[in-house]
């Protein structure tokens, strides 16, 4: 009984399909936890930028207010204005959630298989040759969210709302597709495993390798730094994020394309926003920082660099704890401490890979995990540090900087990263 | 019937429901969504054969310029939906077996030649993305250089079609 | 797999729509989806062709299409602009005046 048991289980593990489920159901877990907290991390930060304390009261520094902002999405009033198009009214919120959450399905995490029962499971959902160019096409086609909540809603401010919200998308969609064109003419592949792999391609040099600085086997090619500055800031004005994002500026045009959208499809244009950046930063991260790639070389004599995770987490860990014990309520002298003992406890148990074998597979496998979040969070640092740093741009002044700034610039990186590559490089 | 064949069908079915909502649909953004989905299955299709290059350029441009800028033009210029206005009472019993007449000429038309391939596997074509790219560099590099001629026309007429009239 | 009959029967179903919609409907946006519905369709065939053939100048073409219709949808789209500033209507029934 437990041997046809375990034998279906194997089967199972080798089914690609329940697979594929599994991995789809845990990505979308782990996506929607980490916006409900990337909403929580915003709101600290921009407040503690201004001054003053966010969310502090609904849980042990705050950490519980997402689960109330969503309990508050569930309950709240869901109203319909009249005389809307009711088809294409519920469809937008449904079709910017569906294309944001979509993005993710061909982004790698990490290059190490997890092997089960002899079956090879990959830390991506797919891995496709043409990944770069399916991540633009959802891009494109995530306007039509905005665009049609914006009609839909059958009022003149949600319609002028959609309508720049639109355009912007599409003006910067431009820059934001031409500034990746020099990392594709340096790694002659769409495939983003490749791309990060040929950042590896000179195993002594670390960072450097990665394409911001683009230093390879064959000597010094070009750095992407500007391709980097224009994709970064074409992708902000991408998500409709701060500093760009006027059309959904509460002062300016009420709420922009989502006035008439309350709780639930509201929430939904929300997560289809942080999803969005959540992508946005994972592929910068791809395509100019190496990916999943250490910062140190990966020569035996850097070998000590793979306990950064447990070096990191140990002393955050009990930090934690430091400051659960000390905390006001009750409430936060009992969580947070465990939430300290917890990492403590993760961040020893990956140290003591140092004498135990086992605990040594899974510090490796954890590597290159440890990496590539722990660079999408610093870009998502810096997007939250941005909205709460700079002014708005106007509406013209956007679109020019858009234009006439980031699209000329982009083209000139295209290409003197072409010529430099025709002169000096190998491939 | 092999997956790729389910695939086909889903997909070619898809498509021709969204062709029949446009001509079905009154108002011209639900006709301009159901583009959009054609489109889109028309993406997929040309994945499964094996055209990535083309299903991408598909959805970028035809999907995500486009029809974008049809929803703009019909949202800008509040289009209605459409009003009944004199049908022509031949054209109600000939329409559709002329159409069906016209689609099964077309079809046999196109078939026919293609009796010779029915042998010919749907492999995809190994690097079709390098030989495309290739090729619009090296033999078809004229009518490339032209297309983008032919774009900053298309944009300065649009520009001027789509002036303000000067007081 | 496919036999390339299926998708040419596909292509020339969807062309034959785009026919029907381009006679039938009276709003001039729309008739105009049904000319880029009918260039899809040729699309179609050219890229089934061209894997049958096992050649890409198919998909080639198919690229240079797609560029063509852009232009042409945005010129086109200017006109109707224009017609509906000069008409007040987009009913293609109200433009039957050589002179207005």
């Amino acid at each position: 009984m437990i041997e046809s048991l375990v034998h279906a289980l194997i089967a199972l593990v080798q089914n690609f399909w329940f697979i594929t489920t599994v991995k789809v159901i845990l990505l979308l877990f782990i996506v929607l936890t980490v916006n409900a907290y990337l909403t929580w991390f915003e709101r600290k930060l921009v407040a503690h930028i201004q001054a003053r304390w966010g969310p502090h009261r609904v849980g042990p520094h705050g950490l519980l207010q997402p689960a109330a902002d969503g309990l508050k999405f569930l309950f709240k009033e869901d109203p319909t204005p009249a005389g809307v198009d009711r088809f294409v009214y519920y469809l937008a919120p449904l079709l910017a959630l569906a294309l944001s959450l979509t993005s993710l399905a061909v982004i790698p995490f990490s290059p190490k298989p997890l092997e089960l029962f002899g079956q090879k499971i990959y830390l991506w959902i797919s891995n496709p040759d043409i990944g770069l160019l399916i991540l633009f096409s959802i891009t494109a086609l995530s306007v039509y969210g905005i665009a049609l909540a914006g009609w839909a809603s059958n009022s003149k401010y949600s319609l002028l709302g959609g309508l720049r919200s639109s355009a912007q998308m599409i003006s910067y969609e431009l820059a934001l597709t031409m500034s990746v064109v020099g990392v594709l003419l340096m790694a002659n592949t769409f495939s983003l495993q490749s791309i990060i792999e040929q950042q590896d391609n000179a195993k002594h040099v670390g960072f450097l390798g990665w394409n911001i600085i683009g230093w390879t086997r064959n000597g010094f090619l070009f750095p992407q730094i500007i391709g980097f500055i224009c994709f970064f800031t074409a992708a902000i004005a991408e998500t409709n994020r701060a500093p760009f994002d006027l059309p959904e500026a509460e002062s300016e045009l009420v709420a922009g394309f989502h006035t008439e959208y309350a709780s639930f499809k509201f929430a939904m244009f929300f997560i289809a926003e942080y999803t969005a950046m959540i992508t946005v930063s994972c592929l910068a991260t791809i395509l100019f920082f190496g990916g999943w790639l250490s910062l140190f070389p990966a020569t035996p004599f850097w070998q000590f660099t793979h306990y950064i995770p447990s070096i990191t987490l140990i002393p955050f860990g009990l930090w934690v704890i430091y400051d659960g014990l000390k905390y006001e309520t009750i409430w936060g002298k009992l969580v947070l401490p465990v939430i300290g003992f917890v990492m403590f406890a993760i961040g020893a148990v990956l140290l003591a890979g140092i004498w135990v074998a086992p605990l040594h597979a899974v510090n490796e496998f954890i590597q290159p995990v440890f990496w590539f979040t722990a660079k999408v969070f610093v870009f998502l640092f810096f997007y939250v540090w941005a909205r709460g740093t700079l002014p708005r741009l106007r509406y013209d002044q956007l679109m020019n900087v858009g234009w006439k700034l980031l699209l000329p610039v982009s083209i000139a990186n295209v290409i003197v990263t072409a010529f430099v590559i025709l002169k000096w490089g190998q491939s | 019937m092999s997956a790729v064949l389910l695939i086909f069908f889903v997909l070619a079915g898809l498509a021709i429901i969204g062709a029949v909502n446009l001509v079905w649909q009154k108002h011209p953004i639900h006709s301009a969504l159901s583009l959009i989905v054609v489109m889109v299955c028309l993406a997929g299709l040309y994945l499964l054969m094996g055209a990535e290059f083309v299903a991408a350029v598909q959805i970028i441009v035809y999907g995500g310029a486009i029809m974008v800028l049809f929803i703009f033009v019909i949202m800008l210029l509040n289009a209605g939906e459409e009003e009944r206005t004199d049908f022509s009472k031949i054209a109600k019993f000939v329409g559709l077996p002329l159409a069906l007449a016209l689609t099964a000429s077309i079809a046999a038309a196109v078939v026919k030649p293609a009796a010779g391939l029915a042998n010919a596997t749907q492999v995809a074509i190994p690097k079709a993305t390098e030989q495309i790219s290739t090729m619009l560099f090296k033999e078809f590099v004229y009518p490339f250089e032209l297309t983008s001629f032919l774009i900053l026309v298309a944009i300065m007429g649009a520009l001027v079609l789509a002036q303000r009239e000067k007081k | 797999m496919v036999p390339t009959q299926y998708y040419l029967i596909l292509s020339a179903i969807l062309f034959g729509l785009g026919a029907v919609a381009f006679v039938f409907k009276r709003n001039i946006i729309t008739i105009f989806m049904s000319i880029e519905l009918m260039l899809n369709a040729v699309n179609l065939a050219f890229v089934a062709f061209s894997q049958s053939f096992g050649k890409v100048h198919g998909q080639v073409f198919v690229l240079f299409v797609i560029v063509v219709a852009a232009a042409e949808a945005a010129v086109g789209l200017g006109i109707i602009i224009l017609i509906q500033r000069n008409r007040q209507s987009l009913n293609v029934e109200k433009v039957n005046l050589l002179k207005l």
